[in-house]
């Protein structure tokens, strides 16, 4: 066996081990264990990826030593690859560019929880994309869902804590549909590895045998995965938990945890119960709907705010739907370009978070945009990564959200008319909503300020190195996914053909 | 307001119907003066109730929109947990029945974890195989989940300041019994025995009915008993925050080093100098006796440290 097959392994046991020995450590200690192992797992998820695009096929790793259907798996072909890739470097970088903030959110003595719960969420998170098991995956959604938490709350403000609460109960009743979806679907296939099941499930549906609780199950299943992620009916958490929290754990939890649970979702569907049988039970038309509700609403409500990081927030709950709408289009053109919008967000979403958090910095730490005004002239950089980020959520070519909304609209012209006409006036009039909202924040941070702020801050280069080079990076990944677009959409392609 | 009121009076006049009842049950009233008795209005005695009405007009609670909306949000509760319940009741209906032979859950999977369960793990509890042995990665995740929670109460409930601590600790042994001496009597005669029934549960954990969640909650909860009879300063000699944190992060980096080499030698086929002992010793087993012990200091910990830091003193 090649020693590369165990690097998915090692990425779990080496995150989890750095969130175990982080406890007793002060927090610089933490954190500098925390970047070392973000970056470690970025190159040993880069070798994962080439080495699966080499050999042009998945492999299982067996942990321990009884293999399936006995013990757990794991699994890694080219998409889990791509996915743990990107989210570690996202990872990495996020905590970097809000390291200013951790410092000035963050009580002392609880700094080290601070990097003990990232740990454990780039833990469960490289669980979810690897695992080939189904109860690991909710074992793994549990951890996710609590450090979530933790990472909301310790900015200690009434607001965030309200939040956490919030996304707690939302969190739970999810984490708790999703089980009873895994107990009835052990009750009918007797496994809980992935390739069993799916084989059961084939048996069942030829048969006809137990449809019933089939679809209930996995309608169970998507319901808790759409709460955890935010989708449209389920968004009323999504403002105040993106919006309130330190800029890192907004960029982590709207960038990175709720894609993890639509990557699981969509594992789900392509390798236990077989993307057939999801589109044929009409799942997926709900999910359409709901994706295209969810973006209208999103956007709507975001153009509503008069704060910046509660309009990103709510963009993100748009962005959400238009992941859930791929998913929804039925087809693998419709899956592929849904999972080419994760990574689109998950690089876009941090971009905008923390250049918002510089931009409010230059602004006496006021988030409303009366008192940005201005802004993009005190802090250069900050204000640059915004326009980037703003521009690539609005869909301007060169930039990745230009190439998922082209991806989003050929994967409709390959469906029926029913579908195809919804989604292409949904794409226009979201392109439309999010211009107004984006460009009009844009415009207003490149308006000279009216009054004299009563400390003139203008932030250079020398007092925020690591920021600066934080938001280069991620211009940087928003233009090679503009503009190399069509080697990431190959491997996305690739990794599905995998996944079944 | 206006409902307040309204319960108000209710209760009153049951009251006074009760009180009634028992007076003519007593021989001390005739019931004919029961039925003409006249109920007397209530008197407006504060000045709140009189400015009330105002309150009420401009209070946005009352508003009709927000009454509507508040009783259309209760039904929608309402109809939504009614449709879940009986959609699960239907697909309950409809699943395989339970303990049926052709259950699709009566397959291999089962059968090789009872029929060759102690032969491969060495353990003669076959749960303890399964959970610590063939599945062991979804059991590492579960006492990360413990761990997590540990960090989240941290986070939440830990106090910054000293001076807090002990002006809380001072207060609460305003209302508590200090130093009391059956408490502490019986605790000094019991906790040895539920610490010993503990450790005992721990180390049997591949042997019989019992292991590590089970065997740390009971040692838990003997400190916990200690710690309220004889107060924090005492216990906090030697099991402060620190120490706390020491055997957490030993024992779960033991969990995860050992089982990793399990899981390293397991996946590529390597030897492993882990053996499985003959089944029904006490060191038998492989790596499921050091797991349990591990697991049971994380769950003894998790207890102990949710009480402490629960209490007003915090930790």
């Amino acid at each position: 066996m090649d020693f590369i097959k165990n690097f998915p392994f090692f990425g779990i046991m080496l995150t989890m081990l750095a969130a175990i020995i982080s406890l007793p450590m002060h927090g610089k200690m933490a954190k500098r264990i925390s970047l070392f192992v973000f970056s470690v797992e970025t190159l040993l998820a880069a070798a994962v990826l080439f080495y699966t695009l080499q050999t042009g096929e998945s492999f299982v790793y067996i942990m321990g030593h009884i293999g399936a259907p006995w013990g757990n798996e794991l699994r890694a072909g080219v998409l889990e690859g791509l996915m743990a890739c990107f989210f570690s470097l996202v990872m990495l970088l996020s905590i970097t560019g809000g390291s200013k903030h951790l410092i000035l959110d963050i009580e002392e003595s609880k700094r080290n929880f601070y990097f003990v719960m990232t740990d454990l969420l780039m833990g469960a998170l490289l669980a979810l994309i690897y695992t080939n098991d189904i109860f690991t995956a909710y074992v793994f959604i549990e951890i996710s869902t609590i450090a979530a938490c933790g990472i909301l709350m310790i900015r200690e403000i009434g607001r965030t804590t309200l939040a956490a609460l919030r996304y707690m109960i939302f969190s739970l009743l999810g984490s708790g549909l999703f089980l009873i979806g895994i107990v009835l679907m052990y009750d009918l296939t007797g496994h809980l590895l992935m390739q069993n099941m799916r084989d059961s499930v084939e048996l069942l549906v030829s048969e006809g045998q137990f449809i019933i609780p089939l679809t209930v199950a996995i309608s169970l299943m998507t319901l808790g995965m759409a709460i955890k992620s935010g989708l449209f009916p389920f968004h009323f958490w999504v403002p105040d938990t993106y919006g309130y929290s330190t800029p890192a754990s907004g960029s982590i939890l709207s960038g990175l945890v709720s894609k993890g649970y639509i990557l699981i979702l969509i594992k789900i569907y392509c390798r236990v119960i077989g993307w057939e049988n999801v589109t044929q039970s009409g799942i997926t038309d709900v999910l359409f709907v709901f994706g295209l509700a969810g973006i209208i609403v999103g956007s709507i409500s975001a153009i509503h705010q008069n704060d910046i990081r509660r309009m990103v927030a709510f963009s993100s709950a748009a962005q959400i739907g238009y992941i859930f709408m791929g998913v929804g289009l039925g087809t693998s053109a419709g899956l592929a370009a849904a999972c080419f919008h994760v990574l689109c967000h998950a690089i876009t979403k941090p971009l905008l978070f923390i250049s918002a958090s510089g931009l409010s910095d230059a602004s006496e730490g006021s988030k409303l945009f009366r008192d940005l005004q201005g802004s993009g002239y005190r802090n250069r950089w900050a204000g640059l990564g915004f326009t980037v980020g703003a521009l690539s959520m609005v869909g301007m070519p060169m930039f990745t959200g230009f190439i998922s909304k082209i991806l989003f609209a050929s994967a409709s012209v390959q469906v029926s008319l029913g579908k195809m006409l919804p989604t292409l006036i949904v794409l226009a009039i979201s392109t439309v909503l999010n211009a107004v909202y984006f460009l009009r924040t844009v415009i207003r941070i490149y308006t000279p300020a009216e009054r004299e702020l009563e400390v003139p801050v203008r932030i250079k280069w020398h007092e925020q190195r690591s920021y600066v080079v934080v938001l280069v990076v991620f211009v940087a990944l928003n233009l090679v996914l503009g503009l190399l677009s069509q080697y990431i959409t190959d491997a996305i392609q690739l990794g599905l053909t995998m996944f079944s | 307001m206006k409902k307040t009121t309204k319960t108000e009076n209710r209760k009153s006049r049951i009251q006074l119907a009760f009180s009634q009842i028992r007076a003519w049950l007593l021989g001390e009233m005739d019931p004919y003066d029961a039925v003409f008795l006249k109920e007397e209005p209530p008197l407006v005695t504060s000045r709140k109730e009189l400015a009330d009405p105002h309150l009420d007009t401009f209070n946005l609670r009352n508003a009709f929109e927000m009454r509507a909306f508040q009783r259309a949000y209760n039904i929608a509760g309402i109809l939504v947990c009614i449709v879940m319940i009986v959609s699960m009741l239907i697909t309950v209906s409809w699943l395989p029945r339970m303990g049926a032979d052709y259950n699709p859950n009566n397959n291999e999977v089962s059968e090789r974890y009872i029929e060759k369960g102690m032969e491969e793990t060495g353990a003669v509890n076959i749960v303890a195989g399964m959970i610590l042995d063939y599945r062991a990665f979804d059991t590492f995740g579960e006492s990360c989940v413990l761990f997590s929670a540990v960090c989240c109460v941290f986070i939440l409930l830990k106090n910054a300041s000293h001076g807090a601590t002990a002006a809380a600790e001072e207060n609460d042994r305003i209302y508590e019994p200090k130093n009391d001496v059956i408490l502490q009597r019986i605790t000094t005669v019991l906790v040895p025995f539920i610490m010993l029934f503990g450790v005992y549960i721990m180390f049997n954990g591949h042997l019989s009915a019992g292991g590590g969640f089970a065997g740390g909650a009971v040692l838990g909860a003997g400190m916990i008993l200690y710690l309220l009879a004889f107060g924090f300063a005492k216990t906090s000699r030697f099991l402060n925050e620190k120490v706390i944190n020491v055997i957490v992060c030993t024992s779960l980096t033991f969990y995860c080093l050992a089982k990793s080499y399990s899981f390293y030698t397991g996946a590529n086929g390597l030897h492993s100098i882990i053996s499985t002992g003959t089944p029904g010793d006490l060191i038998s087993a492989g790596l499921i006796l050091p797991l349990n012990i591990a697991v049971g200091f994380v769950v003894a910990c998790t207890m102990y440290s949710f009480y402490a830091v629960f209490r007003k003193g915090g930790m």
